[in-house]
């Protein structure tokens, strides 16, 4: 401050210096005071989560890196390694060890490429849909459709691959091929059963209504024990039919009623002014559905879709209970051998890690989409 | 206009008047709906006539009279392996409600204070709860399940050497063990004290409010209301002479005898689910206190009502009208969940009727049958009772 205040001195009205805010208001000393220690309560609070971060991040720490162990062949090194340090922390080895089968599952080794080739040709697919400004974007989409036939045809086999039967996959890839396919095939489905409920037609209204309530009054593993227990009864004699392509199926459905009911939510948000308007124009159903509604329907239902796509993508677990190898039961099947015993926590703390970033990174990508579509004030 | 076209429409052909008369077209879409889905039901259950016919099972519900012939080690009524299965599925149904229950009262409490925390002025304890919750909601409710129940089983002491309270409740990795209250005949009177309460606590309701209407003079409805429910029915208790006594938990050999015990698997499964749904509450619980628009708190203190009334009479009303709709998902899909107590050996319904039954009597159409049936009841119960509760909320309009 160049003009400091002199002890002693008048200063005419209007001319008082002007002084710096107090220390204890400002920088990093105000702001602690303000958000930390602002009356008693806060006080005890901040010592509270003090206490719970000293107790949980330390040693979540130590077990997580500083103690553990990257490089061993069995459970008996990496506790021997430790053993010798003193200490106890998660033996990484185990999942470095397995970390292919966490991957791929059992498909054959041979024959891994393909589920590489597919996992770039997802991302490649991916990038234009979720991506506005990419290039040549028009051209690309039909690409992006085509892609899940190729994906198909690579994982599955046949027309000139060796065919690769269902119950080899596994693994991450497992999680991958039913979460993409839930929500490919559940997004079309869930659109036309929340415009069937909010249609006029009384039967067909009704077939979406007692549908939807019926899907979402009973649990998914249910619907799958029906998959895979009592779906072959309702079949003509004789057919056999995949059990993955059956979970597939039930997932998708599962998946579409919810997501009916959230686009359903945002259907019943667009004023009807919009249909009337558009109703004048002489626009048919389908087309004023395609160039008005569904457009500013689905736009303010953004979350709620994602949050269900999260729903879907976190529900594949599920199928370890009807006896297939998604990344836990793989972890688990692999803990039967001798040398690897007991390293339950590790499988759970690695899955956990994996679902928990690819479920952020799709959280936040609908945080995006919603402030670049967020065209209000 | 109308009276004029009407007539040249239906001269037309039918199949002029399905592509061009909305009407027309409108049923024969409906029409179409209908013949296509009785046609589907049609051709899959006489495809599941042909098959069960085939392996000479039919579609018969007697089985349920059986014997069971398995097990349940935690029953809250008389079962053991010779009672019939309708019983298993009963011990199952409890088994489930049990779970939903007290889950839903755990996760509304955990749920609604993370709620507050998370609109706490103070940045740490704001950032761990926004952590925590972050973490659980982005892991599947399966793997937490797992997990706990992992850390129950894993790390917790053997019975030998349990974690004691004054040797009175002790937790292992067996459970956790609690000594059993065993009531006298003089109980009675305590019980019908502690009804006389509630029944008396809504007819003062009732009658302080009639007054305040009238007069604007305030009872002190909530402390007459605890004395009547909880502090009347403690005197009584020792007035007839404390008859209760309990039945501690003991050590014999290499577990406890006696007692109460709450089972490692009973635990996971409310813990896991508690928690995980907490975390979505918590979210719901912030969303309804912010959008309450400050304007309200201000309003009130500007009439001179005080803080706390201004909490339950002017925030939380409006709050609750926001919270309740999603909060109800939230239970229905935390009573959903807790099927996946057969990942960990709970028994639940779908780990009875759905599990053990089916495979033992291989009757999947039956058993699915019920199991579907069971949860959509519960489903449409929950819903039921929350539309019910969020039409008494409701904003009257207009």
């Amino acid at each position: 401050m160049s003009s400091a205040i002199e002890e002693g001195k008048t200063y005419e009205p209007g001319t008082y210096p002007d002084l710096p805010p107090p220390a204890s208001t400002v920088g990093i000393i105000g702001w602690v005071r303000e958000n930390l220690l602002s009356s008693t309560a806060n006080i005890v609070l901040t010592i509270l989560a003090a206490y719970l971060i000293w107790v949980v991040v330390p040693p979540s720490l130590n077990w997580l890196f500083f103690n553990a162990v990257f490089e061993g062949a069995s459970r008996d090194e990496c506790r021997a390694v430790m053993n010798e340090a003193g200490v106890k922390g998660a033996c990484w080895a185990f999942i470095g060890h397995r970390f292919e089968l966490f991957v791929y599952g059992f498909y054959p080794e041979a024959e891994r490429w393909r589920v590489n080739v597919s996992f770039f040709l997802m991302l490649a697919a991916l990038v234009p849909i979720l991506y506005d400004k990419t290039p040549q974007r028009g051209r690309m989409m039909i690409g992006s459709a085509i892609a899940p036939f190729v994906i198909g045809w690579l994982l599955i086999g046949g027309l000139g691959l060796e065919p690769v039967p269902t119950d080899k996959f596994g693994g991450i890839m497992l999680t991958l091929v039913i979460g993409v396919t839930g929500i490919v095939g559940s997004l079309p489905l869930g659109i036309a059963l929340a415009l069937g409920r909010a249609s006029h037609l009384p039967a067909l209204r009704m077939v979406c209504v007692v549908f939807i309530e019926f899907i979402r009054g009973v649990p998914l593993i249910t619907l799958l024990f029906v998959a895979s227990t009592m779906l072959n009864y309702f079949l003509p004699p004789g057919t056999t039919f995949d059990l993955l392509l059956r979970v597939l199926i039930m997932v998708t459905l599962f998946a579409s009623a919810y997501l009916a009911e959230v686009v359903r939510g945002g259907l019943q948000a667009i004023p009807k002014g919009q249909q009337e308007a558009a109703d004048s124009m002489g626009l048919k159903y389908w087309q004023s559905m395609r160039l008005i509604i569904l457009p500013q329907a689905l736009k303010i239902s953004i979350p709620g879709i994602v949050n269900t796509f999260i729903g879907l993508y976190k529900d594949s677990t599920l199928v370890i209970i009807i006896g297939m190898f998604d990344p836990i039961g793989v972890g688990r099947a692999s803990l039967a051998d001798t040398k690897w015993q007991g390293l339950s926590t590790e499988v759970y703390v690695f899955v956990a890690i994996f679902f928990f970033i690819s479920c952020i990174a799709m959280a936040r990508y609908s945080l995006y989409l919603e402030k670049k579509l967020h065209t209000g004030h | 206009m109308e009276a004029t076209s009407k007539p040249t429409v239906a001269r037309q052909p039918l199949w002029y008047r399905v592509v061009y008369d909305k009407e027309t077209r409108s049923v024969a879409i409906q029409v179409l709906t209908l013949a296509l889905l009785f046609a589907f039901f049609f051709y899959i259950v006489r495809n599941a006539v042909i098959n069960l016919e085939t392996i000479g099972k039919g579609y018969s519900f007697k089985f349920l009279w059986e014997a069971s012939n398995y097990d349940i080690n935690q029953h809250l009524i008389d079962y053991d392996s010779r009672s019939p299965h309708w019983r298993a599925t009963i011990v199952g149904i409890m088994n489930t409600l049990l779970v939903a229950i007290t889950g839903v009262i755990v996760a509304t409490i955990v749920g609604f204070v993370m709620g507050v925390l998370r609109l706490s002025h103070n940045w740490l304890i704001n950032k761990v709860v926004y952590v925590y919750i972050e973490y659980v909601r982005n892991v599947p409710v399966l793997l937490h399940i797992l997990m706990v129940h992992g850390v129950i089983v894993n790390t917790l002491p053997r019975p030998k050497n349990a974690i004691s309270l004054e040797d009175t409740f002790f937790l292992t990795n067996r459970g956790f063990y609690t000594p059993k209250p065993l009531f006298e005949p003089a109980m009675w009177a305590v019980f019908i004290a502690f009804v006389i309460g509630i029944g008396f606590t809504i007819w003062f309701r009732h009658y302080a409010k009639k007054v305040q209407d009238a007069t604007g003079k305030i009872y002190p409805v909530f402390w007459i209301s605890l004395g009547a429910i909880i502090v009347v029915p403690i005197l009584v208790y020792f007035v007839v002479g404390s008859p209760m006594t309990f039945e501690m938990a003991e050590l014999t050999g290499f577990n406890f005898k006696g007692g109460m015990v709450l089972r490692p698997e009973y635990l996971a499964l409310t813990l896991a689910l508690a928690l995980y749904t907490a975390a979505f509450i918590a979210e719901i619980v912030r969303a309804g206190i912010q959008a309450i628009s400050h304007g309200q708190t201000e309003a009130a203190y500007a009439l001179g009502i005080k803080p706390s009334r201004t909490m339950s009479l002017v925030i939380i009303p409006q709050a609750l009208r926001v919270i309740i709709p999603p909060l109800s998902s939230q239970y229905l899909n935390l009573t959903k969940n807790s099927s996946l107590a057969i990942a960990i050996g709970y028994m639940d319904i779908v780990a009875t009727i759905g599990g053990i039954s089916l495979n033992q009597t291989g009757r999947e159409m039956e058993c699915m049958t019920i199991v579907l049936a069971l949860y959509l009841a519960f489903s449409l119960m929950i819903s039921a009772f929350m539309n019910w509760y969020n039409k008494k909320m409701k904003l009257v309009e207009r």
